[in-house]
């Protein structure tokens, strides 16, 4: 990934694939929206996930062409693209309950 | 951009249209859809949505070398390739050369999880990338509606579609939007709402078991256009819709004449036949020999050597050709040389509007110079009134623009030789004749006559039409007191007016040696006065002699007596005669 990436990983790496989360975030510019979702994110993770995540955040204003790939089209938007399978939200992600939902948090947990 | 190539004479204020290419389409728009503006199409399943979105973005890559953008809600990109090659479209070469890009949008709701505020940027940076990578001048979103499937927040997803078009305008590109027709409204969730320029709307109806589509055009903002549902239809070359008055009233008009290959019929219509360019309806009941007159006018056409096209809905060619050789018409030389086709179809066989279609396309292939329809009522059994009606009036709008002479039979029932459907067809025509069966003295016998022929003088009479083994002959008819004679009926009155002339004859000739006789008799008579005459006024003469003659006598006698007496004075000469009459003999 060539775009603005954020890295966090956890200072005791567990290197079991399943527990290593890959999330994409896709925001067009530095939106108010975007900044939430990221933060709201990057929160979430640290306190589920810590030291096991990567997110990549892919600013489509520079990047159009990934937003095919996918099938972007709300903004922002979340993709766990690991551990499979591919799980996608949409929004700001305020809603803290449908985020874990959607991520399959609460069963990890 | 004004587009100066078409010759319309509209105000110079209107607005830029963006050619689809579709066939019929920009005749009833104007000119295509307005340019820079989004066009909703919408319509139920099946009416042909994508296919026209879909041809308005590849015709105007091919024709109009103007890139587009389809971005499919619904299809992938390799199902619409696939579904549109059919239709001769090159879709996957056009790609290939980046003349159109594809772009399949796919979101399933089960696999997206809604959470907090959002809106669809994303699909701005799609959209925009894929205009911005060819320079597309062309969008189509085939089915934007699919995104209320997939999107769990209307109240965003409409807030985004505004700004959607609003941005489609802003970019400047023509853009079509295609949408399921919704059960009040025009779209299921509305859409004319936000695309307010163009709205076109398809139909599929079944009529009688024949399904037609219908486009029509709902509105079009500062543009007049055809307001009417056209029938379209899509061929293997894509769509083609049928508008009625496509040409209008403004044809070439010839004002050379063509024979009838009859030629009392052309004695009957001013001498010299038909107009060339025009339209000709032939009226008859069943078995009157319809057939017949249009293969001489057919016969006769290609003797002058020009092609002739056939179309036949009831007879297959080959039964045409021996039927026809039975009264020494043969048409099989024709066909070998080319200068005449025969085009055999059941009207069942599909639509009117797909008949219609075969017939333009048979048309452009062959280019005839002559038309004929056998007969056309046929074909009016494929639709309703109306719709036929309207094929007539495409059909002769299209012949008469190409100034092919046209000649359509038509059936009709019974005994009334003018039916409703046929007076209002008839309209349409520039001439109109018409053969009768005449039902009497046990014999049906054939009659033909002139019934309109618009700008020529034509003959007001009935005339009977024999069809013998050495082909068509009209003889005159005789008005007898209880109407036409035909048949041995006339015949018969012939041998009557014959005698008659005869008797008339003889008694003129008796008459006139009477006549002469009384003339001699007369003459005679006259002599014989005449020598009556003369011998008594010989009679008289010779009594004046003889008066004269004793006269002098007398005197000469007196005066030899007065001598004689010696008379001193002279007497009176009447007083002396009075005593002495009888002196006298």
């Amino acid at each position: 990934m060539k775009a603005k990436t954020a890295r966090r990983r956890g200072s005791a790496p567990l290197r079991k694939p399943d527990d290593h989360w890959q999330l994409r975030l896709y925001v067009t510019g530095q939106t108010p929206k975007s900044l939430t979702a990221f933060a709201n994110l990057k929160k979430m993770c640290e306190s589920r996930l810590k030291g096991r995540y990567r997110i990549t955040v892919i600013d489509l204003m520079k990047q159009p062409h990934l937003a095919k790939g996918d099938q972007i089209l709300a903004i922002p938007t979340v993709v766990r693209k690991l551990p499979k399978p591919v799980r996608t939200i949409i929004g700001n992600l305020s809603d803290t309950e449908h985020v874990l939902v959607g991520l399959d948090l609460q069963a990890a947990d | 951009m004004r587009n100066n190539g078409h010759t319309h004479s509209p105000p110079a204020t209107q607005l830029p249209k963006c050619p689809t290419g579709i066939q019929g389409l920009d005749e009833i728009t104007g000119g295509g859809l307005p340019r820079g503006r989004p066009t909703l199409v919408c319509g139920g399943a099946g009416c042909g949505k994508t296919l026209l979105a879909t041809e308005f973005l590849v015709r105007g890559a091919a024709q109009f070398g103007e890139a587009g953008v389809f971005m499919a809600f619904e299809e992938t990109e390799a199902e619409l390739k696939a579904n549109v090659a059919s239709l001769g479209f090159d879709l996957a070469g056009l790609v290939r050369r980046k003349k159109i890009a594809i772009d399949y949008v796919h979101i399933e709701r089960s696999e997206v999880q809604e959470s907090g505020e959002y809106d669809l940027e994303g699909l701005f940076v799609r959209l925009n990338h894929a205009i911005d990578s060819i320079g597309a001048k062309r969008v189509v979103l085939d089915t934007l509606e699919a995104l209320f499937a997939s999107l769990p927040n209307e109240a965003i997803l409409r807030a985004e579609l505004r700004r959607l078009f609003r941005w489609l305008k802003d970019k400047g590109v023509t853009a079509v939007i295609t949408a399921e027709r919704g059960r009040e409204q025009l779209t299921r969730h509305g859409l004319e709402e936000y695309v307010s320029d163009c709205v076109i709307l398809l139909d599929h109806r079944v009529n009688e078991q024949i399904a037609t589509r219908h486009l029509r055009v709902v509105k079009y903002r500062g543009t007049l256009h055809g307001t009417n549902e056209f029938p379209f239809l899509i061929g293997d070359e894509g769509i083609s819709v049928l508008p009625i008055t496509s040409l209008g009233l403004n044809h070439k008009i010839s004002s050379e004449r063509i024979a009838t290959g009859i030629p009392r019929l052309d004695a009957m219509l001013g001498g010299r036949g038909f107009f060339r360019g025009s339209s000709i309806l032939l009226t008859g009941t069943p078995g009157t020999g319809k057939t017949i007159v249009a293969a001489n006018f057919a016969q006769a056409a290609c003797k002058r050597g020009e092609r002739t096209l056939f179309f036949s809905f009831e007879e297959s060619p080959n039964q045409i050709i021996r039927n026809m050789q039975s009264i020494g018409l043969r048409l099989d030389p024709l066909v070998k040389r080319g200068l005449l086709r025969f085009h055999a179809a059941r009207p069942s066989l599909y639509g009117l509007e797909m008949h219609l279609a075969t017939m333009f396309k048979e048309i452009v292939n062959f280019q005839p110079q002559v038309v004929i329809i056998d007969p056309i009522t046929s074909l009016m059994d494929a639709g309703t009134d109306s719709e036929c009606r309207g094929m007539v009036t495409r059909l002769v709008d299209y012949l008469k623009a190409g100034q092919v002479t046209t000649l359509f039979t038509s059936l009709t029932q019974g005994g009334h030789a003018l039916q409703q459907s046929e007076a209002a067809m008839s309209s349409l025509m520039d001439s109109w004749l018409l053969l009768q069966d005449l039902e009497g003295n046990g014999e049906r016998n054939r009659v033909l006559y002139v019934l309109k022929a618009r700008g020529m003088a034509h003959s007001n009479q009935v005339r009977e039409f024999l069809i013998s083994n050495r082909g068509i002959d009209l003889v005159d008819a005789y008005i007898g007191p209880n109407g036409v004679l035909t048949g041995s009926a006339r015949a018969a009155q012939g041998a009557l007016e014959k005698a008659a002339v005869l008797a008339s004859q003889q008694e003129a000739a008796r008459r006139t040696r009477e006549l002469e006789r009384k003339r001699v008799a007369i003459e005679r008579q006259i002599s014989g006065l005449r020598s009556e005459y003369e011998t008594e006024a010989l009679e008289l003469r010779r009594v004046d002699e003889q008066v004269g003659t004793r006269t002098l006598m007398l005197t000469t006698e007196r005066a030899a007596s007065g001598l004689l007496r010696h008379a001193d004075a002279k007497v009176a000469p009447g007083r002396r005669n009075q005593p002495k009459p009888g002196r006298r003999n």
